[in-house]
């Protein structure tokens, strides 16, 4: 019996996303240390005529030998059950030894739901893999701020890969990957879980922030919830998103939606310009994707100017509409 | 009336530098102290609440050691109404260990004559962030659950739960009983005051010991990521630096114009 190593990939409306290209070629390694495995995917839920022609393209670019198509009434709206079916269910038939996904909520939360129902550990945020058999493997802890060293002797291992442990790369070699078209029953108890409806709101904004390539960070600097004005003002003619630390939200200054760290949103901008904010290890896990990072701070010491690229050292409510002054002077 | 249970964990309360133990299995967290993650706070806070309009109880549980007992007392504090320490060393309980004994704690007392319609936990422990205590729960009760939910209201004998999705608010509505992971975002926790905590030190808690014999963490050890040197270029000092910090903007194409 041959084994696998099988990767559940997540989909926009139209492609396969980064996070998952990252975990596809995260896993590709662990395929070729393991000798003669085989490197599997899973696509689940709606997936049109479109999306499944670009996925498959993806998916042969990644080196993919085998793809996996969960296609079925019950996976019309999401629920983490249903799609940890289909994820058992392509574990099984590909005898896989190591399930990966992809580390953000909905891959997590889905592979906490295969491990429970395989009773086997579960890895989560794996940033590498130290050796292969027993899989023991390298996993962020305390927000990324510790590393773990983790043994799963269970079979199969299953893990989520932290996003930018790797950098996506196509495979040396792409495949013409052979499509089973999965077999699976849904439960009535897999349901219960599904969303009913999506809503518009101010949650809706997250997503600009996760998005954005322009991010101004605001901390306790900033002083009051009148100490804004400037940062929004620069976040405006740069055209970017702004992103406040857990001082600023607990203060009620800005909503819960625009905090950056670990139990927030986690960035990954061109630049972020961090002002009044200390750079704690909880704000780094948020924002420590970040091409270039420029901080504004009263001290040279904070964290969030030693670890960035480049600093300003005095008070924001200063130096923001100085660059706000300079900035429309050169725009014109 | 609606029970709730609200599992919590007491975790190092480190916001700048790490230091391991001796031995690299723990983190050394002797002079930073220790905390709820800011996930199980508004867990505590929604349990208090969903308690409150439905006239039942809320219970705060948590699988620890007897200095955790710090932690249940601030939760009693801020209006849990009655707690529960499993007794157990934290260090030698993985997720699946954690949540087979809040399972077995919580049947004991259902057969006993109290339930728990709704429980409580964090989405994802601040220190070990292993994002699956809830789930592995929920499935050794038979319940459904749900994970990163940011508020939760009931409606008779269903909790309609609200989370952030990729497409935005998305929204649940699940039959009790049922397990819930919540997400911070949505509630504010409160904090306690002095009267809440004079009040908390009059309610017993009910100590059990572990009722598993754990499996183990798998932990091999901890390291501390390499000490990256700092590189940091610094543009200026006060206003006079904002020629400079715009020139960087030009530079790396953030701005076009
Ligand atoms: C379990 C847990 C989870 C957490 N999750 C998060 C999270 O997701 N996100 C998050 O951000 N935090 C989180 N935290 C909190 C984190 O530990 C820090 O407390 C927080 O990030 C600090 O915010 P701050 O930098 O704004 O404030 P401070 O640490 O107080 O820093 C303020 C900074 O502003 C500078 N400053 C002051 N005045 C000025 C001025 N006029 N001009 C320029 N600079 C000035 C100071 O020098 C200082 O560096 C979490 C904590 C825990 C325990």
């Amino acid at each position: 019996m041959s084994s696998a190593v099988l990767v559940l990939v997540e989909t926009d409306a139209h492609r396969v996303t980064e996070t998952s290209l990252e975990t596809l070629t995260f896993a590709r390694d662990l395929v070729k240390r393991r000798d003669g495995a085989q490197s599997h995917a899973l696509l689940v839920g709606p997936v049109d005529a479109d999306l499944r022609a670009t996925a498959l393209s993806q998916l042969a670019d990644q080196g993919v030998d085998v793809v996996h198509v969960a296609q079925h009434d019950g996976l019309s709206a999401y629920s983490a059950a249903s799609w940890a079916t289909a994820v058992v269910a392509a574990a099984a038939a590909s005898s896989a030894a190591v399930v990966l996904a992809p580390g953000t909520p909905r891959g997590s939360e889905i592979m906490a739901h295969v491990a429970a129902r395989l009773d086997t550990a579960m890895a989560a945020n794996v940033v590498a893999v130290g050796e292969v058999d027993p899989l023991v493997v390298s996993r962020q802890v305390m927000g990324g701020a510790v590393l773990e060293l983790m043994r799963l002797t269970g079979r199969p291992a299953v893990l989520t890969v932290a996003g930018h442990a790797v950098e996506p790369a196509s495979a040396d070699h792409s495949t013409q990957p052979e499509v089973n078209e999965l077999q699976m029953d849904l439960l009535e108890t897999d349901l219960l879980g599904r969303v009913v409806r999506v809503e518009a709101s101010e949650l809706d904004d997250t997503a600009a922030l996760t998005g954005a390539r322009v991010v101004i960070g605001a901390g306790r600097g900033a002083g009051s919830a009148n100490g804004f004005d400037g940062l929004l003002e620069l976040t405006r003619l740069l055209g970017g998103a702004l992103g406040v630390s857990r001082v600023v939200t607990g203060l009620g200054w800005r909503p819960h939606h625009e905090q950056v760290g670990q139990t927030g949103t986690r960035i990954t901008p061109d630049i972020y310009i961090a002002c009044g904010i200390s750079g704690a290890i909880q704000h780094w896990a948020g924002c420590q994707g970040a091409k270039t990072i420029l901080a504004i701070n009263t001290d040279r010491d904070a964290p969030m100017v030693t670890r960035a690229h480049y600093a300003v050292i005095g008070d924001l409510h200063e130096i923001v509409p100085a660059v706000n002054e300079e900035l429309q002077r050169r725009m014109g | 009336m609606v029970n709730v249970m609200v599992c919590i964990k007491r975790v190092p309360e480190t916001s700048g530098q790490i230091l391991l133990s001796d031995d690299a299995q723990s983190i050394d967290a002797r002079h930073v102290g220790y905390t709820l993650s800011s996930h199980e706070e508004c867990a505590v806070e929604l349990a208090i609440q969903i308690a409150k309009a439905t006239d039942g109880e809320s219970t705060v549980l948590t699988v620890g050691s007897q200095d955790a007992v710090e932690q249940v007392r601030n939760a009693l504090a801020v209006g849990c109404s009655a707690a529960v320490l499993v007794e157990a060393d934290p260090a030698a309980y993985g997720p699946a260990d954690v949540a087979q004994a809040i399972a077995q704690v919580v049947r004991a007392r259902e057969a006993a004559g109290t339930s728990y319609d709704v429980i409580l936990v964090g989405n994802d422990a601040a220190d070990t962030g292993d994002f699956q205590v809830g789930v592995r729960l929920a499935y050794a009760l038979g319940r459904p659950v749900l994970t990163g939910i940011s508020t939760v209201e009931m409606s008779g004998d269903t909790a309609i739960a609200k989370g952030k999705g990729p497409e935005g608010t998305e929204v649940f509505e699940i039959p009790l009983p049922v397990v819930i992971a919540i997400q911070e975002g949505g509630i504010e926790p409160r904090y306690p005051s002095i009267p809440g905590r004079m009040k908390a030190k009059r309610i017993p808690i009910d100590t059990v010991s572990s009722p598993i014999e754990p499996a183990g963490t798998g932990r091999v050890r901890l390291e501390l990521p390499p000490a990256q040197p700092s590189v940091v270029e610094v543009l200026g000092e006060g206003p006079e630096a904002a020629p400079a910090v715009v020139e960087l903007l030009y530079r790396l194409g953030v701005v076009t114009k």
